[in-house]
């Protein structure tokens, strides 16, 4: 053993619990329950961002100058992702999942942490392929109304696209991703039509609870950044708004196998990680 | 130079590392260019009864599948894995940080995994992996760079110093392609800095059977 102690939290560590508990308090934001190792580089980068030397100082600037908060939000939480990631996962969607729920009249689909959107346009042009878009309700729940605006606004870069397109293509694309979006002044704007039934809504995996019953929850990337803990209660409220045998789709390097809510699920698509809910045994 | 990367270990890198290896609890591994054969000499030598867990950040193109398990795993004494999210940490393993993640350890331990930023260019990067680790396992860690073209694991290697871990650097003249040695090179100096086939020797000391007899070879 050298100088420093074994189980004694460091400054930092005493400066992130304090941090968060004055977030929460504050901003009623419960980012205590996430990840530490990934949530320290954040509030590292964030630190550098507003010029502070420490994370006491950060605190400092955090509850007496509401105004900083939406960008440090902003810190936090925003996941840049892009349509169609893993377009092997829309393809499975689209050839494995979909003639399922063809067989509903009516669907709902929750995708949980949606951040600026790129999965709702990506499920919403996968599901007007298939017909299905007019009768599916889709929930678009994210914590960070900021990104939630942007997700509405359904505005993305151009110099985006060619990525987009690329993996849409990959995805068993049906069209040209250009026959959804209008180009003008350096910008992609997603046709309005695919967001008709697309409800906007600020809602937390941390705190809130379930809203509605679906039959597809779509949650990719976002279970990473949550200690084992937080997932086991978002997977708590997946299992819970899912409907009998109810599709649950993850991230490509996210698993069920760890958690206390695995025997609620079963593999249904074990590479694409996508699970069905089943009756507890 | 060349003759004297090729030699086998001196005598004072043996005692020192015969001193420290008992205390290591894990080791992280950072390459770019030239990574694959380089890792093809090391992760063969690491022993079947190794107890240290291990961590490899390889910067591959992001969009295709990683074959490294499947590379790798014919040639290996010690299980290989794919890192998945919160997977708990088992002694003796070796994970891969998955293409376009970065791969962290949490307490626990336990896997994490994070779409953040690329971090010099690169996701997963080594400094992101080595930073986290350091963190975690202090001076219980042994952080290695090896080849490559890109700055990504200076400032991990650093991280693990101050953090009191045992830190080692491939030899610019023995690396396909040296920058990034060199650039961990010039942020640390190191405890270590070997060629491939002198990192292989002693990563096959810390064979467990051995340390129970309280001798080396």
């Amino acid at each position: 053993m050298t100088g420093q102690a074994g189980n004694r939290m460091t400054d930092f560590g005493i400066e992130m619990q304090l941090f968060l508990d004055a977030i929460y308090l504050k901003y009623h934001y419960d980012f205590r329950a996430y990840a530490q190792s990934s949530l320290k580089r954040r509030l590292t980068a964030a630190m550098s961002r507003f010029g502070c030397a420490t994370l006491s100082q950060l605190q400092d600037r955090a509850l007496h100058d509401p105004s900083v908060f939406p960008s440090l939000l902003d810190y936090l939480t925003v996941q840049v992702s892009e349509m169609f990631r893993d377009p092997s996962y829309f393809k499975s969607l689209r050839d494995n999942v979909i003639p399922t729920l063809r067989t509903y009249p009516s669907l709902k689909v929750w995708v949980a942490g949606c951040s600026t959107g790129e999965e709702i346009y990506s499920l919403a042009i996968l599901l007007r392929e298939e017909d299905l878009l007019s009768r599916t309700i889709i929930y678009a729940t994210d914590i960070n109304s900021e990104a939630l605006m942007k997700a509405e606004s359904g505005v993305y870069d151009l110099d985006r696209i060619a990525g987009f397109s690329d993996n849409y293509l990959r995805s068993g694309a049906r069209h040209s991703l250009s026959d959804y979006y209008t180009a003008a002044y350096g910008r992609a704007v997603f046709d309005k039509r695919l967001t008709k039934n697309v409800v906007f809504s600020d809602h937390s995996l941390a705190t809130d609870s379930v809203f509605a019953e679906v039959h597809l929850i779509s949650c990719r990337n976002v279970l990473i950044y949550f200690n084992a803990e937080l997932q086991d209660r978002a997977l708590t409220l997946f299992g819970d708004a899912l409907c009998h045998k109810g599709f649950l789709g993850l991230g490509s390097k996210e698993s069920l196998r760890f958690s206390s809510q695995a025997d609620r699920f079963a593999d249904f698509d074990r590479p694409h990680r996508i699970f069905r809910k089943q009756e507890a045994t | 130079m060349r003759a004297a990367i090729d030699s086998p270990l001196q005598a004072g890198d043996v005692e020192k590392f015969g001193a420290i290896r008992s205390r290591i609890d894990a080791i992280v591994i950072g390459a770019s260019a030239g990574g694959v054969d380089a890792l093809d000499v090391l992760l063969p030598a690491l022993p079947r009864s190794l107890r240290p867990a291990v961590f490899v950040v390889l910067h591959l193109l992001s969009e295709r599948p990683s074959l490294l398990v499947e590379i790798f795993a014919p040639r290996c004494a010690l299980p290989l894995r794919e890192a998945d999210d919160k997977e708990p940490v088992v002694p003796g393993t070796v994970y891969f940080a998955p293409p376009d993640y970065h791969l962290l350890v949490d307490v626990g331990p336990r896997l994490s995994l994070s779409s953040d930023d690329r971090v010099n260019f690169s996701r997963p990067s080594i400094d992101v992996l080595f930073e986290s680790a350091a963190d975690l396992y202090k001076e219980r860690l042994l952080g290695i760079v090896l080849t490559g073209g890109s700055d990504d694991g200076a400032m991990g290697l650093r991280a693990i110093q101050r953090a009191g871990g045992v830190t080692l650097v491939q030899h610019p003249d023995d690396a396909q392609v040296p920058h990034m040695v060199k650039a961990a090179l010039a942020h640390v100096t190191p405890d270590f800095v070997l060629s491939l086939s002198q990192i292989a020797a002693l990563l096959k000391s810390l064979d467990e059977s051995n340390a129970a007899h309280g001798k080396g070879h």
